[in-house]
């Protein structure tokens, strides 16, 4: 039994490491050997089979008759050696199985790749979805393909990519949407992000398309952070207090330039609220983007955690050389899910966000437009329901609104953008059944009153389809 | 002067973790039943705090903030490993922050090393099976054996991170030991009715109680991993059941009953509510007592024979 025992250790040890080590080995690897390396481990599990079976009779066995002393020795030592000598053989096998997953597979990173698509029906032939992302043509979209790639760099930082490419009426557009760095290490409770990366400001502005609760981006976030959300290179830093509660604190500074930061320097000879962008590049440190967020969370019941924000982002802006955009926010989730839950049904999530914009504008002396101060401000409020498993039903209401400015608005109308401002009210009611965790497909119906359509309703229907293939990486709550 | 000294001390010593004395080890496991065992081996010379309930899918936990300020705090993490807490620990470890639990670190215990799993796919692996674990059965705290070895490797993990609390851990450990050696021929002599009789489970979250037990389970009512039973499969379930003799449904009390109790009207077989964890219902408020519950219940369940 020993011999044998050896044996099965010698050679699943020389398949470990010959296997582990060498990849040269690997790949040069003879078809007709592989075949012979898996009978010895399918002969070596068959052997384990018998070894388990023989410790079960042991087990099951009455103690022999005999002295006290002599009768604790054998009951103890016999079935303990038995057992970890298993162990060892056991974890070999079990080694080698994993290696024959793939030799390099430990290194690579997650990849996965996300399709979100759509059908779109709307009432008026001008629409009233401006995200890039959003279901925005009649007929069929291609909302968002995300290859998504992660991974561990070394014991110090783990990293993230996503490259996303969208159809935008039939042409094709890539962005690199985040690729960026994160610590592991770092002391004190301090955390690094470095590289690009969404503003990690309220709640939906950092979430992928993919993950959205509904089809299309909240108005009060278009309206403000532009229709790819805000982000930009930068470097982030957060700390973790260290209470008996979470709470965070984040600081980030970031390169605020081009279509991903409209409400600051974004493109030159671009609008923001009838205002042409010149080209005012970065020339000091306080022309970067500075967000400060704050964030806590508890559970007063088992069932329900709470979650509250608080964000702002200060920049410049290119409506004028020294001109400045100020942003607000405040977010509130509240999550119910029982603690029986099965596979995450049922729950009950509740999330609100308010943003407040403050835009020094002007004067545009192109068009001659005096200087102003407009406003912006808004929320969006949804409620979802996991009523049953595999299947969501949700509730969204949108309001926007906008103050001051006045003066530039009758260029905004000859440019076509008078729907960026002023009031505007949306329903969004919704269902979502999940296949799997892996794909989705979604009903959503916008019911949308806004003062640039006279107030008139502007209908949108919505199916949406999600796929995704690979490994990836869970989201945070 | 000396005022605000004495401030910046007692500041200093709230956010010093661990604080001046000789600290308990802050033990952070992601089930309960994890967590049992760290209490078996660890007993009063460790804090532990179980992230996920006994009476939740532990595949679908929520990656809570709180549990974030958790990690941050532990000396040492436990997880089950083989991707049952895929979906929701690998955020939380980055977010937390702690040098100590991050992979490959010795306070980072993945209880899955030391276990021989089950079910490991042997062919090409892709979800078309559902959501099916590459590596092999997460649900392997459900052999009291599995749980001997799991308490060995923790005994020898918190040596190493509380080398002057060793030799507790040890004797704790041998007292478990003995636990376990003298309740087995009890469970297992028990058990004995049940030897050989032919089952069907929710999810395939009693592979190993079965193993161990000598209980065949023959199908499981997910026609795949994650996968909720379409009325072809429950046809076809009845259809096995009826020709197969099945005469168990095991559960936990968390799954839809809709289905197995349609099961056990059409084929005469009894259904056993049975935890998968510590915690999973009141009974089984320890890593003994779980199996202790589970004997029991199947033992009332088939009372009077199986039929």
């Amino acid at each position: 039994m020993h011999t044998r025992l050896c044996r099965c250790a010698c050679v699943a040890l020389c398949i470990v490491v010959f296997g582990e080590w060498s990849p040269g080995f690997a790949k040069e690897i003879d078809p007709s050997e592989m075949e012979s390396l898996k009978k010895q481990i399918t002969l070596m599990e068959e052997q384990l089979r018998q070894l388990r079976e023989k410790v079960d009779q042991l087990e099951t066995k009455p103690l022999r008759p005999g002295p006290p002393a002599l009768e604790k020795d054998t009951a103890e030592a016999e079935p303990d050696d038995k057992e970890k000598r298993l162990r060892d053989v056991e974890r070999q096998v079990q080694q080698q199985r994993t290696a024959n997953r793939g030799i390099l597979a430990p290194f690579n990173p997650k990849i996965s790749l996300n399709g979100l698509f759509s059908a779109a029906m709307f009432s008026e032939k001008d629409n009233l979805q401006f995200g890039d992302h959003d279901p925005h043509v009649q007929g069929f979209n291609v909302q968002n393909v995300e290859l998504h790639l992660q991974g561990t760099v070394d014991p110090y930082f783990k990293m993230d990519a996503n490259v996303v490419t969208f159809l935008n009426h039939g042409d094709t557009t890539i962005e690199l949407e985040e690729a960026y760095g994160t610590s592991l290490a770092l002391p004190a409770n301090l955390q690094l992000v470095a590289g690009q990366y969404f503003t990690r400001f309220g709640r939906q502005n950092w979430q992928h398309p993919h993950q959205w609760d509904f089809a299309d981006q909240p108005v009060i976030l278009n309206r403000i952070f532009g229709p790819d959300g805000l982000r930009g290179p930068g470097a982030q830093l957060s700390w973790l207090a260290p209470l008996p509660f979470y709470l965070e604190f984040i600081g980030s500074a970031q390169q605020g330039e081009g279509e991903i930061a409209t409400s600051f320097l974004s493109k030159p000879g671009d609008t923001v609220r009838g205002y042409t962008l010149i080209d005012r590049p970065v020339r000091k440190i306080g022309d970067l983007l500075y967000m400060p967020r704050v964030v806590t969370s508890f559970s007063p019941t088992e069932d329900v955690t709470v979650a509250l924000g608080g964000s702002a982002v200060f920049g410049p802006n290119a409506t004028g050389t020294n001109n400045r955009t100020s942003v607000y926010g405040a977010d509130i989730y509240v999550k119910w899910k029982p603690v029986n839950q099965s596979q995450g049904y049922p729950f009950v999530v509740w999330q609100t966000e308010y943003l407040f914009r403050d835009y020094q504008a002007g004067p545009d002396a192109v068009n001659g437009i005096p200087a102003s101060r407009p406003k912006d401000f808004g929320f969006y409020s949804q409620i979802l329901y996991g009523f049953t498993y595999r299947w969501v039903a949700g509730f969204r209401l949108d309001y926007a609104n906008s103050s001051g400015g006045d003066v530039a608005v009758p260029f905004l109308v000859t440019l076509g953008q008078q729907d960026l401002v002023g009031e505007r009210w949306r329903l969004s009611p919704n269902v979502t059944f999940y296949p799997s965790e892996f794909s989705k497909f979604r009903l959503q119906y916008n019911l949308d009153f806004a003062d640039s359509r006279g107030r008139e309703a502007v209908h949108g229907v919505f199916l949406q389809a999600e796929f995704n293939i690979g490994e990836h990486g869970a989201h945070g709550f | 002067m000396k005022g605000y000294l004495a401030i910046v001390l007692l500041l200093g010593s709230l956010i010093t973790p661990g604080g001046l004395a000789h600290a308990k080890l802050k033990v952070v496991a992601t089930t309960p039943d994890l967590g049992s065992l760290a209490r078996e081996v660890g007993g009063d010379r460790i804090e532990v705090v179980s992230l996920a309930k006994g009476t939740e899918d532990p595949h679908f936990v929520d990656a809570k903030p709180s549990f974030i300020r958790v990690l941050n705090q532990a000396d040492v993490l436990i997880e089950g490993g083989a991707d049952l807490e895929v979906g929701w620990l690998p955020p939380l470890v980055v977010n937390a922050r702690n040098p100590k639990i991050q992979l490959g670190q010795p306070g980072r215990i993945i209880a899955a090393d030391v276990i021989r799993l089950l079910e490991v796919p042997s062919g090409p692996v892709d979800r078309s099976l559902g959501d099916v674990h590459p590596f092999g059965n997460p649900h392997f705290t459900m052999d009291p054996r599995n749980g001997e070895l799991i308490a060995q490797l923790l005994s020898e993990r918190f040596c190493f991170a509380a080398p002057g609390d060793c030799s507790i851990f040890q004797s704790n450990l041998k007292q478990f030991e003995a636990k376990i050696d003298g309740r087995m021929p009890i469970w297992q002599k028990q058990m004995a009715p049940l030897n050989g009789v032919k089952a069907i489970s929710y999810h395939k979250s009693f592979s190993y109680l079965a193993e161990r037990f000598k209980l065949r389970i023959v199908n499981t009512i997910e026609p795949k991993p994650g996968i909720p039973p379409s009325a072809a499969h429950v046809v076809n379930l009845v259809a096995q059941m009826k020709s197969e003799s099945v005469r168990l449904i095991l559960m936990e009390p968390n799954h839809e009953r809709k289905t197995p109790t349609f099961l056990a009207q059409e084929t005469g077989a009894k259904i056993a509510l049975v935890p998968s964890m510590v915690g999973g219902t009141k009974e089984a408020s320890d890593y003994i007592a779980l199996f202790d519950s589970i004997v029991q219940t199947l033992l009332a369940t088939v009372d009077g024979g199986i039929p």
